[in-house]
Parts: C-alpha cells; sequence; structure tokens
C-alpha cells in the first residue's frame, strides 16, 4: 500500500491538496495545529491510497513525500 | 517501496515565506525539478527578482544573484556572457517583468540572449501589499484601483507571450498554469524545453506561468484557483506563442581583413558591403 | 604598442582596460565618450572579449553587474547623464562588494546639458549619487597617458578592496590626442588568468556541486545583520583611505598662492602659474589624483605657508566644499566657468593676484567668483 508522509510543520493548511486527490482522501486535521498555527493536512483513509503523489504535486510546500 | 515523489536535490530545506496557498511555492519546485532532471544543478546560476520572490536564493542550492527591480535580465545578459556555458535563468513576478523591467526583457529576448525566463503573472503586486501590475485585469480590483481597473486612467493588461513571440529573437515562448496536476505537469514539460533549448544554445526562452496571489485578491488559496480559471485565463490564453529554431549567424570577425575595418571607417559604410577577397 | 602611440583619451582608456585584462564590457552611446564603445566593438571580438551595447546605462550597469559578480574584470563607460542613470546600479553593485569598473567622461550639466568638458560631477561621483552609505573609489587624470595608467590602475584597486572604481574624466581629455606609452600602463595582470576566476572564490561561476551556494546580492531585511554588513564595508574603506589617497604638488614650496585643481583645471592652472611670475606672484598647485580618498592631510601640509588658496574648477564649486573642510586658517577664493566654458589663465590670474594684494590691506575677507 502506497505510503503518504506529510511534514505537519511545513504544511500551511492551505487546501490545495485537498482538492487534487482522485480518491478524495486528503483531508484537512481540524483537530491538530503546528507550530506556525495551521491546521494541516492529513489522509483520512491511507488504505485507499493510490499512490498517485498529486497531492505532493500541487504543495507548495514540497511538505509531502510518497512511497509506493 | 520505493519513493515515488520527493523534494528535488536543488532545493534547499527552508521554509519558504510565500503566503498558505502561493503558487510560487508550487513553481519553485517544478523549476528545480526541471533543473535536478537535467542535472545541471552544479552549472546553474539563478537570478532573483526583487517582488515575492526576492528570496529565491534561500531555497536553492545552485549559485545565485539577487537583481535590482527589473534589471534581471540584464544581470542575467551579464553572467551569461562570462559563462556561456553555464545555465541562466531568471525568476521574475509581473511587476519585475512587464513593468519597470520590460525594456530589459525585450532587448534580452531580441537579442536571443542565451537564457531562460521563468516569468510568474499573477496580475499583481504581491511583496508590497496587493498594487496594480500591468498584468491585473480589467475591473480587478487592488490598493491602487480600488474602483476596479479601467482603460481611461490605467489602460489595458499586457500580455508578454503574445509581445515576446513577436520578436525574431525568442527561440520559445510559452503561456502556462499552475491551477490543476494537467497543467502542473504541461508547466513542467514547458521549462524542460526552456532550460533544454538554452542547454542546447539555441537561444532565448521565456515561460510565462499564471498564479494566484490568495492574499492580495482577497480570496482563500482554493477560490483563487478558481477566479484565475474563470478571468485570468480568458484574458492570457495559455499556449505555445513560439518555438522556432534561431539562425545565430555568426561572422568570424576574429580574421576580418583590418583593410576591411579601415575602408568602412573611413567611408562610413557598413563592412559587409566590402567585398571580401576570400 | 610598446613605444609611444599618439592616441586619444577615449581610446587610450579602452585599451587600457584590454590590457589590464577586460574582456567584457557594456557600453551605451553618449557623447563625448562614444569612441570607447566604438573601440571596445572593434576589438573585444579579435581577443575572444565581450562588447554588448545595451538597451540602456541602466541595463549597462546591471550587466556589469552580473558579469562582475560571475567573477570578471567587468566595465563601463558613460557621460553625465548616462551616469546619472547607473546610480541605482552603482549602489547594488557597492552593496554587493563587487569590483568593476566605470569610466565617467563629465560634460556640462544639469540635465542634458550640454556636450563640451566639465568638472560639475564631483558631488556625484564622491559624495555617493546612489542611495546608502557607500564609496567609489575615484581617480581623476589630467593627461590622456593618465587615462590609460589610472584605468588600469581603476582595475587593481577594484579587485583589490572589492568596490567599483570610477575614473572621472572630462570631455576634453575623452577627445584630446597625446602620446602615450603603454608601457608603464601593464596593470598587475597574468593575461593567462582571464578565464580563470579562481581568485574569485566567491564569484557565482557553478558550484559544479563541489561547494556551497554562491550568492551576490545586497539585500538584507535584519537591520542587525545589515549594520553589520556597512560596519565591515566602512572598515574596508578606512584601509583604502589609509593606503589609496595621491596627489601631486607642483611649484616652489614658499609660494604665496596655492591652486588647488584637478583634470583638466590642474593644467590651466599650470599655465596660470606661468603666467603669474610676470607678476610677481609665487604660486604652486596642488593636484589631487584620487578624489575619493580625497588627499586631505597632502593638502593640508601644501597649504601650510601660503597667502591664499584659490580653487580652480569647471563648475560652480564642488570640490571647494572638501577644501574648505581641510583648511580653515587661509583665505579660500574660487575661480571657475561651467556650461563647457573652460577657464582662461588670465581670469585665474587675477583671482589669484586679488586674493594676495588684498591680503596685504586687512586679510580677512574671503572672495569668490572671479570672472568679471
Amino acid at each position: 500500500m502506497p505510503k503518504v508522509t506529510i511534514n505537519i510543520n511545513k504544511c500551511k493548511g492551505c487546501k490545495l491538496c485537498t482538492s487534487v486527490c482522485p480518491k478524495k482522501i486528503v483531508v484537512i486535521d481540524k483537530k491538530t495545529l503546528n507550530a506556525s498555527g495551521f491546521c494541516p493536512a492529513s489522509i483520512s483513509e491511507p488504505e485507499k491510497c493510490i499512490g498517485c503523489a498529486f497531492c505532493a504535486q500541487i504543495c507548495p510546500d514540497v511538505a509531502i513525500e510518497v512511497e509506493k | 517501496m520505493e519513493k515515488v515523489f520527493s523534494k528535488p536535490h536543488v532545493l534547499t530545506d527552508t521554509p519558504t515565506h510565500y503566503c498558505p496557498g502561493c503558487t510560487h511555492g508550487v513553481i519553485h519546485r517544478i523549476v528545480a525539478k526541471v533543473i535536478d532532471d537535467l542535472g545541471i544543478e552544479g552549472d546553474t546560476i539563478g537570478i532573483s527578482p526583487v517582488g515575492c520572490a526576492v528570496f529565491m536564493y534561500n531555497y536553492f542550492h545552485c549559485d545565485f544573484q539577487q537583481a535590482a527591480h527589473g534589471r534581471a535580465p540584464a544581470v542575467a545578459t551579464g553572467v551569461k556572457r562570462v559563462h556561456p556555458d553555464k545555465i541562466v535563468f531568471t525568476y521574475q513576478g509581473d511587476g519585475d517583468l512587464a513593468a519597470i523591467g520590460t525594456a530589459e526583457t525585450v532587448h534580452a529576448a531580441t537579442r536571443g540572449e542565451n537564457i531562460t525566463i521563468v516569468y510568474i503573472n499573477n496580475s499583481i503586486y504581491g511583496m508590497t501589499g496587493g498594487q496594480m501590475a500591468p498584468t491585473t485585469l480589467m475591473g480587478q480590483v487592488t490598493q491602487t484601483t480600488p474602483y476596479g481597473r479601467e482603460a481611461s486612467t490605467q489602460g489595458f493588461p499586457i500580455g508578454i507571450a503574445e509581445m515576446l513571440s513577436t520578436l525574431e529573437g525568442p527561440s520559445y515562448i510559452k503561456r502556462c498554469a499552475v491551477d490543476s496536476i494537467k497543467h502542473i505537469k504541461d508547466t513542467e514539460e514547458s521549462l524542460r524545453v526552456a532550460f533544454q533549448r538554452q542547454i542546447d544554445k539555441k537561444g532565448f526562452s521565456l515561460v510565462e506561468i499564471l498564479s494566484t496571489c490568495p492574499t492580495n485578491w482577497g480570496m482563500p488559496p482554493l477560490e483563487a484557483m478558481e477566479w484565475e480559471r474563470e478571468n485570468v485565463f480568458k484574458v492570457f490564453p495559455l499556449g505555445l506563442y513560439k518555438d522556432k529554431e534561431i539562425n545565430f549567424y555568426h561572422k568570424d570577425v576574429a580574421n576580418a581583413d583590418e583593410k576591411a575595418i579601415k575602408a568602412s571607417e573611413n567611408s562610413g559604410t557598413d563592412c559587409d558591403s566590402i567585398k571580401e577577397e576570400d | 604598442m610598446s613605444d609611444k602611440v599618439l592616441m586619444k583619451g577615449n581610446e587610450a582608456a579602452a585599451e587600457a582596460a584590454i590590457r589590464a585584462g577586460c574582456r567584457y564590457f557594456f557600453g551605451y552611446p553618449i557623447t563625448p565618450q562614444t569612441e570607447v564603445s566604438a573601440y571596445m566593438a572593434k576589438k573585444m571580438p579579435k581577443i575572444d572579449g565581450v562588447f554588448l551595447q545595451a538597451e540602456s546605462e541602466v541595463a549597462a550597469i546591471n550587466m556589469v553587474f552580473g558579469a562582475a559578480g560571475a567573477g570578471a574584470r567587468a566595465m563601463t563607460s558613460t557621460s553625465s547623464p548616462g551616469f546619472s542613470l547607473k546610480q541605482e546600479g552603482v549602489s547594488y553593485i557597492a552593496g554587493a562588494d563587487l569590483p568593476c569598473v566605470i569610466l565617467d567622461v563629465v560634460r556640462a550639466g544639469p540635465g542634458l546639458g550640454g556636450i563640451q568638458a566639465a568638472q560639475s560631477d564631483y558631488f556625484q561621483v564622491t559624495k555617493g549619487g546612489g542611495h546608502g552609505d557607500y564609496r567609489l573609489i575615484v581617480l581623476a587624470p589630467s593627461t590622456v597617458q593618465e587615462m590609460a595608467t589610472f584605468t588600469a590602475l581603476a582595475f587593481d584597486l577594484a579587485d583589490k578592496y572589492r568596490n567599483p572604481a570610477l575614473v572621472l574624466s572630462d570631455g576634453i581629455l575623452g577627445q584630446m590626442m597625446e602620446p602615450i606609452d603603454f608601457d608603464d600602463v601593464e596593470a598587475g595582470f597574468d593575461p593567462s588568468k582571464i578565464r580563470d576566476f579562481s581568485d574569485k572564490p566567491w564569484a557565482t561561476t557553478g558550484t559544479n556541486c563541489k561547494r556551497g551556494q554562491n550568492l551576490i546580492k545586497s539585500i538584507n531585511t535584519n537591520p542587525v545583520e545589515l549594520e553589520q554588513e556597512n560596519i565591515e564595508r566602512y572598515a574596508k574603506y578606512a584601509e583604502v583611505e589609509k593606503n589609496e589617497k595621491r596627489c601631486e604638488t607642483i611649484g616652489v614650496e614658499n609660494a604665496d598662492v596655492l591652486f588647488v585643481a584637478y583634470g583638466t583645471s590642474a593644467r590651466i592652472c599650470k599655465n596660470t602659474i606661468e603666467l603669474l611670475k610676470k607678476e610677481r606672484v609665487t604660486a604652486k598647485l596642488f593636484r589631487p589624483i584620487t578624489l575619493w580618498p580625497f588627499p586631505d592631510d597632502a593638502l593640508k601640509l601644501a597649504a601650510k605657508n601660503v597667502k591664499a588658496v584659490v580653487v580652480v574648477e569647471m563648475s560652480h564649486g564642488q570640490m571647494i566644499e572638501d577644501v574648505r573642510l581641510n583648511i580653515q586658517d587661509k583665505p579660500i577664493y574660487f575661480s571657475g566657468r561651467s556650461g563647457g566654458m573652460i577657464p582662461l589663465p588670465a581670469d585665474i590670474a587675477k583671482v589669484a593676484i586679488d586674493a594676495v594684494s588684498v591680503i596685504k590691506n586687512d586679510g580677512s575677507n574671503t572672495y569668490e567668483g572671479g570672472r568679471e
């Protein structure tokens, strides 16, 4: 199963990644605040991830790493 | 498992100072990926502008020079003439390139200067807090067009890709966007062609990349992407504006006949009209 | 060209730059120095050098910024209106600690002014025409030979202190032809090192993935750090002031009148000294060669035993302010022309004679002007 690692301290909670995930599993984790006070992105259902890395490609802060 | 996606090597780990959702970050990554893929990090010299991207040098490992506002194409020319085998690119916003730096841009292009310009067009001055840019759309509200840009006082937006494609010098001019994965891939491909054109010494290349400025457009990042698709794409159509092999005829003057030069000096005629006995 | 050759000032400066290892010249046409560009356009392609006519003086100085930041000996030349356009670029070059050479062949101003010679840019070049705390090393030739020698020297000083160096000439010196010997122009430059940038490890030559990033910039939005950069730059300027002051004193030691003049005005003062001998007025000339660093101590020394100082400039008096700063115990007079007019020995002599005679009655007032 592909693995997506989000560096929550680099994430600025801009939500761009949430708009391009074909499986709609990239969401904003409203329960967490990162060091800068942003709610970071997170993967709601990791098992559905197909490792396309769309989320990583549109991330302005290169905060997402994908393994497959 | 092996990495499918990770930070390009030429990018540093320094967190960027850009606002959340600012597409500068996306474009930095794409430029970095192209530099990595072409294996030119050690040969590349970047020129950063004055504008939001002024601190770009903090995010790249390659050598950098920071140019005065609008002068990056001239600084790049200076660097390139000293190191013709190195890869020199400028990264400029619409204020830097299409307002104060228009002359430097037009002349680097018409010289066919063998550099690559990455031109970020987000229709606004970001760093100084959202003023009108040469590419601000008609009716668009900014700090200096509080009632919406209107032609009678602030004229019309400038299409740099269109304008420069009328010149003889440029070899490759493309306008792209990074609002979707499809467009991000197209931008990456276009930047690869542009940098390759420079590597092959085939002349001037410029990629205009439409961008968003959530903070100064006054919209969340995703809304800004939507607004861009509905409004900006209409004024600045994406696509290929010039892709041509430029014939840089180089006259070997190293052993041009002194007589020919003397003759031209006196008669004021152009050297070429002198019949050279070869 | 080792023997004597007759040459125009502008072309002598261009040839000297080439001999000093300059292979990158970015010019723009402006009277009265366009011959420099024409000369470079002819010579550079033959020696694998680059001559580029930029689209403006603003572009030209920024091309020099890029080339200098890339490790090359780079140069531009212009005249007063063009040099005004280059001020932002010069401030950036100084702020990024880059070496380069600028030749400024001054013409009458302000505005478009005239195309004849003047010295009305003294303030601009010595008090900083651009923004921020910075200095230009300024050399003022008064012969065609010095146009060459000082251009080569400017390259050495620019590299030695990583600072822009400026040769302040004028329309007369640029257009005039005089015999010149290039033997004593050989700057401390090894021609084989033209493409070898190893003596400038800070230059942006590409990391080759063997070193960290080289960064050429003047921006620093952290006030603590920016002030520190300025403090270090001023320590450098103190070194320049300690080591590089140059001047010349000509004439009898115990003269009554001290002329203070540079460049073309200095030549005219030499004639005036001869003229004054018939009037039995003894005079000598103090000629600053570096306008910055200003040769203040030497000026004080030269003025020690004189009765009056006469400053001669082709302007309404700019260097005179630096003379006043350094001489408080002697009456200081001014004699000058502007607009491209050239001061005449007879007029200067009259000022000198009045200066000496006035002292005989009350010895207190300072008297300025001298053209009526």
